[in-house]
């Protein structure tokens, strides 16, 4: 007898989800029929590769992971594009039903709708030339702005911010980068390592407007953005305007369906939902208070929800700190863990201004627990694993922040 | 053009000849030995190989100076004899005082005594070689009735047992030391034994080292005289024909009491006495452990002594030998330098002598005030005018923060020198730059009573004069135009032999009357000579007293009846330790010369305190720590050395001064305790306590720039090849060490200046380099106590035109670059892995799939950007 496989559903295309499709391909490749709902009319891309595509250093084909033929070659179904994205899931019925009417039954469904930007409490965030950084329409939206506009304003100094002002920047537009903290990259940069960011970028052509407060958006008579008014009085012209101050799980579906949801999806150590039969990671969820907005622990959710689904049952996720890179050309940085510390920490500094090379460790007993390396970032592995590991480093202390050559 | 001169070393007494070509246009000199000069033969030693790094400009003083403004001669001069004139006409001859140098030239110093004692009038001329030989100079003096050194530095290669008391020759006689060395080496059976309480680098060839207690050197050969008397060893035959007084000096010293008093072993004590009793030829070099105590000069007859009952003396290898500390020790006494002597070896007995010689019927008929002496009477007022000459009291005489005080309150202090800050030039009214080494021409006397010549290399650096001029111009201009109407040094030299010879008739010992009609030709090309010179022997005389006829009354050799004496100020519960003092290696004196060259500073760079590693725990101190060292008298710091040396005492080096160190001046803690005949300082024994010194930070700054480091506790500073080096420590902590740093220990304004900054506060390290032009300009590290790293590889750095990124990364380390792995070119940036590490794991490990790769690197499995470039490995 031919052993009927269980239906896997997956909502979301993104990163996160096909990660965890991969992993379970090859834990247990027959394990399931597996149907996968997108709403972007792509196979599945390197997300965090837009800012390469819109630098000009890839096109969109270099950031493709699985192309349609993938989906074909592992018996998958993929419904995507705008039509396809699903708007309820059924959950007394195991059915997702997609904006178009198309339907899915499932054993288990795999939630990963990802993030959305967060959009600034000002008027004006409605305007045409107002957009977010998030997918290929949007980096298309921008590379057709840079061709027929001048001034770009870009909201956020943080990760994504900076690396679409520098793709704005090389595609020949005037970018001023509003930033609501004196230190770019404060989350993960201290001010010394923001500073020499800041002073490496202004020679790239970016301007800034540090600790500034916006205050509303303006438009023309076509209903396009024209102009940024601040509190202090100031203001700037504007052809394109990014929006670049974060993101935040985009759960409105998992809400509609009656899952249980904080700020992201709440799940527990095996990615599952309040839900037994439905499962979510990525920017989605939420795990022990914890959300996410990189990619590393995305990967390792997909290991642990794989390895789940697959019935293997053992995998737990732990959150580790994540180090942080910025991927624009010629900058190096690094950042993890707890750069500031608190009043039991302790710190060592290195920096070579004119190197433009900054380093600062904070240890607390003994143990690593946070790094910021910006200009000379060879060593970032290897803080990376006395963090994770959390080596006694009180022998290696005097040489430490010169690397591992001379610890 | 390079000419060759032959010319002599500035440094000890051993006076070894140097060929020197020099290069006048560019002021450089390459200094070789001599090989055709008897004292050294071609050898030299450290110091003396680098007198050619200590030629420069820099630091000398080059113009009269008054209260601190440049002057020209004339003013200078007017007023300095003006001053003296008035102090002598108001409070009398004694009112005024000279302090000279064995630095100086015989000329110089045969002017400088005869304008003092012969006509100003006073005793008042003495001299630093009070600090050094006085000693030996009255123990000659009552055995010999002379101040005769009766062998010579042949001996050493012909004696068969050598004694080294209180001496390590090796660091301050080093090529008599070399000599001696050699010696051993080409006869086996030459025996060596050093008598001394530290384990000096002399013991290194020594076949028996004999660690007495400190000051205990009389019960030592009072009681090798008892033991020869006892063991038929004595030359009875010499004894009645040539000494008188023998009966006297036997007393009943048995072996096992004198090894008590020694604290030696019995069996050491025995073998020395057998080795001395049993060998023909025996040489006793001595040198400041003898000398420098209060009670020297009878320690130097002790030794003679033995050497008289033996008859061993100014024979072949058999004699005794006092090693004298500087190049003109010997000629300063035989022009009468020392305030107990007159000139010529005449004695104050024979006063009329002098007078009539010089035509100076006011010629003093009393001896003045010796060197410590003289500070006091300076200090209580009775003393208003003095003039130093090419010394620095300041330094280097016991209480030495008292000699500080007196010239502060002296009405009237005149420096001669060569160099422009010294401890003492800080005090003087007017300065007067004398020629330095390298510039001046004269003659100097070593301890073999060798009259060589030191030759002018270079023209005068700026305005400076020979000693000899300035002293004769204020002579004239004190109103004795005639008696000092020199026109150059050899008129001085020929005036010097005469008196040697004048109503000599053999009674006095230094006699050089075949130089009276020397010429001016026969003065340059001048030969190394052994005085006496004169009718009997025209080519000198390398030994005297062999034929047994002395200088005494009767012609016989005195024996000296010696009580032995412990130091004067003995260890108490508050000063339990007992402090030695003496020379480094590589350091001369005050270091005012030696300390400019870069490779003499390599050795000691800092001053220490040598204490034996169970004091050093009893007292709380750490090795490479820093210590307090207190006398009664004043206080120092220095970095603790242990050393196997022995308990109860502890070792610092006598060259720092302020110009080098905040606290180094071992002179201030130093007993003002003389030997009542020699009046010669107790300055191998101070009782002193110890204690860590504990700042609260410890740091080095290496600097490619001079630095005036201001507002810190403690500080030293040396030269270095192409940078300057500091060891700094202090009491407080500054608020911000980046701000501290560049404001007080930097203190550069260079606007193109590029720093590095490197920061542990909780562990109180702070590290930081100033680069300007790609090249290292100053580096500096700051920890909270002596841990600090290695200073060799920061210092080459400082030499280096450019540094390599990997040096620049690696600075701060305080290491060299650690050389890492070649790892290609990255190709994954997020997890740092590089083409050939990739290439190097495909091919060890047999991967054939990026995803291989990414388990067994990581690579790749971030971003994943790089898994393209990753598969085309396999390609």
């Amino acid at each position: 007898m031919h052993n009927k496989k269980q239906k896997l559903v997956v909502i979301g295309n993104g990163m996160a989800g096909m990660r965890t499709i991969e992993e379970l391909l090859s834990a247990a490749p027959d394990k399931y029929d597996i149907t996968v709902f997108g709403a972007e009319p792509y196979g599945n891309y390197n997300r965090i590769m837009l800012s390469a595509v819109l630098a000009g250093d890839k096109t969109i084909e270099d950031i493709v992971i699985n192309n349609r033929q993938w989906y074909i070659d592992n018996h998958i179904i993929l419904h995507a594009g705008e039509s396809k994205a699903v708007i309820s899931i059924e959950r007394g019925l195991q059915k997702v039903i997609a904006k178009d009417g198309t339907t899915a039954d499932y054993d288990r469904l795999l939630i990963a709708t990802g993030s959305k930007a967060v959009i600034p409490d000002v008027t004006g965030c409605d305007l045409d030339g107002v957009i977010s950084f998030r997918d290929i329409f949007d980096v298309n939206k921008m590379l057709a702005y840079s061709r027929s506009h001048k001034k770009a304003v870009v909201l956020g100094g943080g990760l994504l911010g900076l690396e679409a002002a520098n793709g704005l920047v090389l595609r020949g537009m005037d970018v001023t980068v509003i930033h609501n903290h004196e230190v770019l990259l404060n989350r993960q940069m201290d001010k010394p390592a923001g500073l020499l960011l800041q002073t490496e970028l202004e020679k790239k052509g970016i301007k800034f407007k540090m600790a500034a407060k916006l205050k509303c958006l303006l438009g023309d008579a076509n209903n396009h953005i024209s102009t940024v008014n601040f509190e202090d009085g100031s203001e700037l012209d504007c052809d394109l305007f990014i929006m670049a101050i974060g993101v935040r799980p985009n759960i409105t579906l998992a809400k509609q369906a009656g899952l249980y949801c904080e700020r992201g999806i709440v799940v527990n150590d095996t990615l599952q939902s309040y839900d037994p039969s439905i499962y979510a990671v990525g920017e989605c969820i939420q795990h022990r208070g914890d959300t996410f907005g990189l990619v590393a622990p995305l990967f390792e959710q997909a290991k642990v929800c794989a390895n789940h689904l697959s019935a293997h049952g053992v995998a737990e996720y732990i959150t580790l700190p994540t180090a942080t890179k910025l991927k624009v050309t010629g900058i190096h940085l690094f950042s993890i863990g707890d750069i500031q510390g608190d009043a039991q920490c302790e710190s060592l500094c290195f920096s070579d201004s004119a190197l433009g090379i900054y380093k600062k460790l904070v240890l607390k007993d003994d143990r690593l627990v946070g790094a910021v390396l910006y200009g000379d970032t060879a060593d970032g592995v290897w803080y990376q694993q006395l963090l994770e590991q959390e080596t006694n480093i009180s022998v290696l202390r005097d040489g430490l922040v010169f690397g591992k050559a001379y610890s | 053009m390079n000419a060759t001169i032959l010319t002599t070393c500035p440094y000890c007494g051993v006076g070894c000849g140097i060929s020197a070509t020099v290069d006048e246009g560019q002021r450089q000199v390459r200094i070789n030995g001599d090989d055709s000069h008897p004292a050294n033969f071609g050898r030299l030693c450290s110091k003396g190989s680098a007198l050619g790094d200590t030629v420069e400009l820099k630091g000398r003083l080059l113009q009269p100076q008054v209260n601190g403004q440049e002057t020209s001669w004339e003013q200078a001069l007017d007023l300095v004899a003006d001053s003296f004139k008035a102090v002598i006409k108001k409070h009398g001859a004694d009112a005024v005082a000279f302090y000279g140098s064995g630095q100086l030239l015989t000329e110089d110093y045969y002017v400088a005594n005869k304008l003092m004692k012969g006509f100003i009038g006073s005793g008042n001329m003495d001299t630093n070689s009070r600090l050094c030989m006085s000693s030996s100079v009255a123990g000659h003096k009552r055995a010999f009735g002379s101040d005769t050194v009766p062998n010579c530095y042949e001996d050493y290669e012909h004696a068969e047992l050598i004694i080294l008391i209180g001496s390590n020759a090796a660091w301050c006689h080093p090529v008599s030391f070399q000599r001696i060395r050699a010696a051993k080496e080409a006869n086996p059976a030459l025996k060596i034994v050093v008598i001394d309480p530290r384990r000096t680098a002399s013991c290194d060839i020594a076949d028996l080292h004999l660690a007495v207690a400190s000051g205990s050197d009389a019960w030592l050969f009072n009681g090798l005289l008892s033991y020869l008397s006892d063991h038929d060893a004595l030359d009875s035959a010499y004894i009645e024909a040539h000494t008188e007084g023998f009966a006297a000096v036997l007393g009943d010293y048995a072996i096992e009491k004198i090894a008590e008093h020694c604290q030696l072993n019995a069996e050491d004590v025995q073998q020395f006495y057998d080795w001395f009793a049993t060998t023909d030829k025996v040489l006793s070099l001595y040198s400041q452990g003898i000398n420098q105590s209060s009670s020297g000069t009878d320690k130097v007859n002790a030794i003679i002594n033995c050497h008289l009952a033996t008859g061993k003396l100014g024979k072949v290898g058999s004699g005794a030998l006092s090693l004298t500390g500087q190049p003109n020790a010997m000629g300063g006494r035989e022009v009468g330098g020392m305030a107990n002597q007159l000139a010529a070896h005449i004695e104050f007995s024979d006063v009329d002598k002098v007078a009539r010689f010089w035509n100076a019927p006011h010629t003093t008929k009393k001896a003045g005030l010796t060197a410590v002496e003289l500070f006091d009477a300076i200090h209580e007022g009775k003393i208003k005018a003095v003039w130093i000459m090419g010394t620095n009291p300041v330094v280097s005489l016991p209480n030495a923060d008292k000699v500080k005080r007196a010239l502060a309150n002296c009405e009237f202090v005149v420096v001669s020198d060569c160099i422009a800050n010294t401890d003492t030039t800080a005090l003087a009214h007017v300065l007067l730059p004398a020629q330095g080494w390298s510039e001046k021409d004269g003659t100097v006397t070593n301890s073999e009573r060798r009259i060589s010549r030191q030759r002018a290399l270079f023209k005068p650096a700026g305005d400076a004069q020979p000693d000899w001029w300035i002293i004769t111009q204020i002579a004239r201009r004190m109103g004795f135009e005639a008696e000092f109407n020199y026109q150059n040094p050899v008129d001085i030299f020929r005036e010097h032999a005469a008196l040697s010879g004048f109503e000599n008739n053999g009674q006095r010992d230094f006699d050089i009357s075949a130089y009276a009609k020397i010429s001016a030709t026969e003065y340059d090309q001048f030969q190394p000579t052994q005085w006496p010179v004169n009718a009997a022997y025209p080519q000198g005389r390398a030994r005297m007293f062999a034929d047994g006829q002395f200088f005494t009354p009767s012609g016989k050799a005195r024996f000296i009846a010696v009580t032995p004496r412990l130091p004067v100020n003995q260890p108490t519960i508050d000063y339990p330790l007992i402090l030695n003092t003496g020379r480094l290696r590589d350091q001369w004196h005050t270091m005012t010369r030696t300390a400019l060259a870069a490779k003499l500073n390599q050795h000691k760079p800092e001053p220490f305190v040598e204490i034996h590693p169970s004091d050093a725990a009893q007292y709380g101190l750490q090795a490479n720590g820093l210590a307090h060292i207190e006398s009664q008298w004043a206080s120092m710091i220095a970095r603790v050395q242990l050393t196997e040396n022995k308990l109860g005492s502890v070792f610092v080096p006598m060259h720092w001064t302020e110009q080098y160190a905040s606290h180094g001046r071992m002179g201030a803690l130093v007993n003002p305790v003389v030997d009542p005949i020699s009046k010669q300082p107790e300055s191998k024994h101070t009782p002193v306590r110890i204690r860590p010194y504990t700042p609260v930070w410890q740091a080095f700054v290496l600097s490619r720039r001079e630095l005036k480091i201001t507002d810190v506790d403690y500080w030293i500073k040396s030269k270095g090849d192409g940078f300057y080096r500091y060891e700094l420590a202090g009491d407080s902590l500054p608020d911000n060490w980046c701000d501290y740093v560049r404001k007080n220990l930097c203190n550069s304004t260079a606007e193109n200046s590029q720093w590095q900054d490197y920061q542990d506060s909780a562990k109180g390290i702070y590290r930081a380099a100033q680069l300007l032009n790609e090249q290292l300009e100053t580096v500096i590290f700051i920890a909270t106590d002596h841990h600090l790293p290695e200073r060799s590889w920061l210092s080459m750095l400082c030499a280096k035109a450019e540094l390599t990124k990997a040096e620049r990364m690696a600075l701060l380390t305080g290491s060299p670059p650690v050389g890492g792995a070649d790892v290609g070119v990255i190709i994954c940036a997020c997890f740092n892995v590089g083409e050939k590490t990739m290439l190097a794991a495909i091919k060890e490990k047999g991967l054939t799939t990026h995803q291989q790769v990414g388990q067994c690197l990581k690579a790749g499995t971030n971003c994943g950007s790089c898994i393209p470039e990753i598969k085309a490995l396999f390609g």
